[in-house]
């Protein structure tokens, strides 16, 4: 066991051990769940730090079988790219806890120990190398979410609840089944030996399986990031869900998907997705305006950081699609920014929830001169959002516009209409909620933040600075992992082209 | 066979759990008239203990595999997992009766040596190397079933539930003697290898058209035993009216049996002809999936959606059938164990929640039910997952290895409409966990007993065994792998 298998293992002791809290002590169940979360974070850290940049190739790698036959194991591993998303995992759940402390009362110890569960199936997401070990991961975060949203929602949670698991699930039994076609192709479920034996050429696909399997493996992950059209089921999912619920789906779960796609989606099929990259463009750059319109006419504070959630997270995916080095890391760095900010007002929303029972706009107004703490951490986290330079939105923003003008300029032209759009909603809300008359209803129900909301807000609002202003510390091992990526996408081009066999065998799919 | 035939110690070892398991039975009607009154759980406990040695038995007997009875039988690997299977889920079957006899105020000899005689039959379908044999298997399976599924004479819908069954039944009973019969005409053997023989030389014309009529209408048989779209009609009025451990019982050990046969006959007597039978399989592996998904996604009765949610696994575990190959039987075989786990371990919660009369078996019954009495929530749950087919539990390795083989057998668009249809399948599994723990108790929770301890270790034995599987399905995996290649 290394220490990865450690990180990884932790808070599913700490999900049975929150379990085990006798249902008369269920106050310590909060306790429990910090500390453990809280060393997982600790332990990640430390895996952080022994991350060797400039290393080719996996670290903390943990191989070994985990099932017979067939073959699947328990391989593990982190590039550039899964350190950070597996750290923003570490770093948001104990605040996810720590914000839930005076919010959840009824059944907390399951209400903690599923956030730890969730927290386990997140690091083995982003830490999976084989594909199989991977699915399992994918589909054991659903179970968490379901419940938080469905146990601890607001009013129409149920439906929300089942909404999103059906959503989730119907995707991801489409990449079921394209992982069983690979598996029998290539005779293993290690992610690596099959890139291997796709860039020697031994398993080769006809156009028409690369298309297909791209497709069903797209559309999973698509269902997840998620891209227009397919966004529905996000607003409901995060208006109904409980502020920690929030606050992890938003900032990590929706990177599953933006994650997927970059290991997995572009990598193992990089003809078909240079194929299909222009109407997925499309599809991202649509719901980049569409999101942000939609989002400027929301009464309800939470759904309008959601349907920004669908704007943001376009970004990304043009990003990836834009097959450039600039995007690709720019969609890395957005992805970790979205995660850090649109946490962060999540976070903040839930604290005023909690404070006025509302999350209507209209029900708010003046809140500065009652709150001005509060006021101005959301200050700083709107103009993160909207890309402020100096704060962390700007860099992936701009690497990603950057990134796209290399590829096509006009897709950069009508994308940074998204940025300004952004401006527009973020401030008109900041106005309404923030400024103006204080009601009388806020004069005695707006205290500002206490010291364990400040504990929830600082480390938020010092990444979106550090990330803001020192991209060092990010970017270089981020940069090395996505040049890999793009290589592959580009290494395996030519190749297929080149190989006539590849519409020999074309006509299996038929039958 | 001889008159004076008498049978080898072997033939007794490879018989034995049969032999066991009817002694019992037969002592438990003598018992009967004695402690019926006085000691209304000790037939339980004695047909637990049976159950037991019989496993036992059948484990020593699956270690000198071979032929018994002049080849009538034969224990192989794939005898000894099944036999093994319907035994485990027969001591389920008795731990989750407990509670229930006893608030029916119903006799428990008769029951359980029923529920025995039952067990003894399909031991018998499923280690039968010659269709009369399998046959007779069927029939002890079947007519013991046939009474359980009406055992409690005064209700209704027990006596409709009965009929039912055993008029369908015995219809369906016919379709396959009726195969059986042409077999016979056109390979004068009822042997599996036999026929298999036969088949393989080069027959005269006309051969091949009866054989596949026989095959057909031995399909119509078997597909109705277990449920198979188009012949599933019976089943969710069955499941409905009889008692719900009955239910539990019938969803899964006669099931599991009459899919060991299946994949026997097909695979052994008939891959001759596999292109002739496949396309049947095919369709109806499809139709009962979308029947027994889509109908269940409307109703509102426990036991009647279970019922459903039964004819569409007997779909995915068709797909596996239509696979025709070594590691479709395997993934079968996992399937079929991983279903009987989830499946008893659904209907114990049923049968908790259900109270006197089953006058609780309703879905919205459950409501509330993790804050009245979380363990028994929280399992429902794991076998609800399971159903469902969510990682680390049986029902995601079953599903998977079973669209594993369908795919390596280029069955592409058959395991893409099943993993869709496992998709829909989600909702009608979820709406219980919806109404567990996202609503407030009812009633029905509300006045809830605690749990017995017969049912507690029935669905505790059964999320352990859920668990295992999903967690070390090698163990299972590798059992049901060596018990692919059939002696013949």
């Amino acid at each position: 066991m290394n220490l990865l298998d450690f990180l990884i293992a932790l808070p599913a002791i700490g999900f049975i051990l929150a379990l085990l809290v006798p249902r008369k002590q269920e106050k310590t169940a909060p306790f429990v769940a910090l500390v453990v979360s809280l060393f997982t974070f600790v332990l990640s850290l430390g895996i952080a730090a022994g991350y060797k940049t400039g290393e080719k190739g996996l670290q903390f790698v943990s191989n070994g079988v985990w099932i017979q036959n067939p073959e699947i194991h328990w391989h593990v591993g982190i590039d550039g790219i899964s350190i950070w998303l597996i750290l923003l995992s570490t770093f948001l759940t104990p605040i996810a806890i720590l914000l839930s402390w005076s919010a959840v009362k009824d059944r907390a110890r399951e209400f903690y120990a599923f956030l730890l569960l969730l927290e386990f199936g997140l690091i083995g997401v982003f830490a999976a190398w084989d594909l199989f070990l991977f699915y399992v991961f994918w589909e054991v975060v659903l179970v968490p979410m379901y419940f938080l949203i469905g146990i601890w929602g607001h009013e129409r949670r149920i439906y929300a609840a089942v909404k999103f698991f059906l959503y989730t699930m119907a995707g991801s039994v489409l990449m079921l089944a394209a992982i069983i076609f690979l598996y029998n192709r290539a005779g293993t479920f290690d992610y690596a030996v099959i890139l291997d034996s796709l860039s020697s050429g031994k398993i080769v696909f006809s156009h028409l399986e690369e298309t297909l399997l791209f497709l069903a493996f797209f559309f999973a992950f698509a269902i997840k990031v998620p891209l227009f059209p397919l966004h529905t089921w996000l607003p409901d999912a995060h208006v109904e869900a409980p502020t920690a619920g929030s606050v992890m789906l938003a900032s990590v779960m929706l990177k599953m998907g933006t994650y997927g796609l970059m290991r997995f989606c572009v990598p193992l099929f990089p003809t078909a997705s240079r194929e299909n990259a222009p109407w997925i463009v499309t599809l991202a750059i649509i719901g980049i305006i569409y999101g942000a319109l939609v989002t400027m006419v929301q009464p309800n504070m939470k759904k309008l950081v959601a349907y920004s959630s669908v704007s943001h997270l376009g970004f990304v995916v043009l990003g990836i699609f834009s097959f450039t080095q600039m995007g690709f890391d720019g969609a890395v760095y957005q992805m970790l920014n979205h995660g850090i900010s649109t946490g962060a007002l999540f976070l903040l929303v839930g604290f005023m929830y909690e404070r006025r029972h509302s999350l209507a706009i209209s029900d708010y107004g003046g809140v500065a001169t009652v709150a001005p703490w509060l006021s101005s951490m959301f200050l700083v986290t709107t103009l993160a959002s909207i890309g402020l330079p100096t704060l962390n939105n700007f860099i992936g923003e701009f690497l990603i516009l950057q990134g796209a003008a290399q590829a096509k300029f006009t897709w950069t032209v009508f994308a940074a209409l998204g940025v300004i759009l952004s401006a527009c909603y973020m401030l008109w809300m900041y106005q309404r909620v923030f400024f103006g008359e204080t009601n009388e209803e806020l004069k005695h129900h707006m205290p500002d933040l206490n010291p364990r909301e400040w504990a929830c807000v600082i480390p938020l609002v010092l990444m979106m600075v550090w990330m803001g202003v020192y991209t060092q510390t990010f970017l270089p091992n981020i940069s090395e992992s996505t040049a890999k990526i793009l290589d592959q996408s580009r290494a395996n081009v030519p190749l297929r082209v080149a190989l006539p066999a590849a519409g020999t065998d074309g006509g299996r799919h038929a039958r | 066979m001889p008159a004076s035939y008498m049978p080898t110690s072997d033939d007794l070892l490879r018989f034995a759990p049969e032999l066991i398991l009817t002694i019992m039975a037969t002592v438990l009607m003598v018992l009967d008239p004695f402690f019926a009154k006085r000691m209304p759980k000790l037939f339980g406990h004695l047909s637990i203990v049976s159950l037991v040695v019989a496993a036992f038995a059948a484990v020593s007997a699956g270690a000198v595999p071979g032929p018994a009875y002049s080849d009538l039988l034969v224990v192989d690997d794939f005898a000894t997992f099944f036999r093994v299977l319907v035994i485990g889920i027969g001591i389920l079957a008795v731990l989750s009766s407990y509670e229930y006899l006893d608030r029916e105020k119903a006799e428990t000899g008769e029951y359980h040596a029923l529920l025995l005689f039952s067990i003894v039959g399909q031991c018998v379908m499923v280690s039968g190397n010659d269709l009369m044999m399998v046959f007779i298997g069927l029939e002890i399976s079947s007519i013991a079933s046939y009474v359980l599924a009406g055992y409690l004479r005064d209700d209704t819908r027990n006596n409709e539930s009965a009929l039912k069954y055993f008029l369908l039944g015995s219809f369906a009973t016919g379709f396959l003697l009726y195969g059986i019969a042409l077999i016979y005409g056109v390979t004068a053997t009822t042997k599996l290898d036999g026929i298999a023989a036969a088949l393989s030389r080069p027959g005269a014309p006309g051969t091949f058209a009866m054989v596949t009529v026989a095959a057909a209408l031995m399909f119509v048989g078997l597909a109705f035993k277990v449920s198979g779209a188009p012949f599933q009609i019976w089943a969710p009025d069955v499941y409905q009216g009889a008692p719900a451990p009955v239910s539990a019982f019938m969803a899964t050990a006669p099931k599991a049996a009459a899919f060991a046969i299946f994949l026997r006959i097909f695979l052994t007597a008939f891959p001759q002809i596999s292109n002739a039978w496949q396309p049947l399989i095919w369709i109806s592996a499809l139709l009962s999936m979308t029947i027994g998904n889509f109908a269940a996604l409307t109703q509102t009765n426990l036991k009647r959606m279970l019922a459903y949610s039964s004819i569409a696994h007997a779909g995915y575990l068709l797909v596996a059938l239509a696979a025709k190959s070594e590691i479709g039987t395997a993934a079968a075989m996992f399937y079929l164990a991983a279903y009987a786990l989830m499946n008893v371990g659904a209907f114990a919660v049923v049968i908790h929640i259900g109270g006197k009369s089953e006058r609780h078996v309703q879905i919205d019954d459950l409501a509330g039910l993790a804050r009245r009495q979380p363990g028994t929530a929280a399992m429902l749950s794991i076998f609800l997952l399971s159903l469902i087919g969510v990682p680390l539990t049986g029902g995601f390795f079953g599903k998977f290895y079973i669209f594993r083989a369908a795919i390596e057998s280029n069955l592409i668009w058959l395991s893409v409409l099943g993993l869709l249809n496992s998709a829909v399948a989600a909702y009608y599994y979820l709406r219980l966990m919806v109404v567990m723990y996202f609503q407030e108790p009812g009633e029905t929770t509300k006045n809830l007993e605690p749990l017995t301890p017969g049912l507690r270790a029935a669905m505790v034995l059964s999320a352990a065994g859920t668990f295992l599987l999903g967690i070390l399905p090698g163990t299972v995996l590798s059992l049901a792998q060596r018990s692919t290649t059939f002696v013949k």
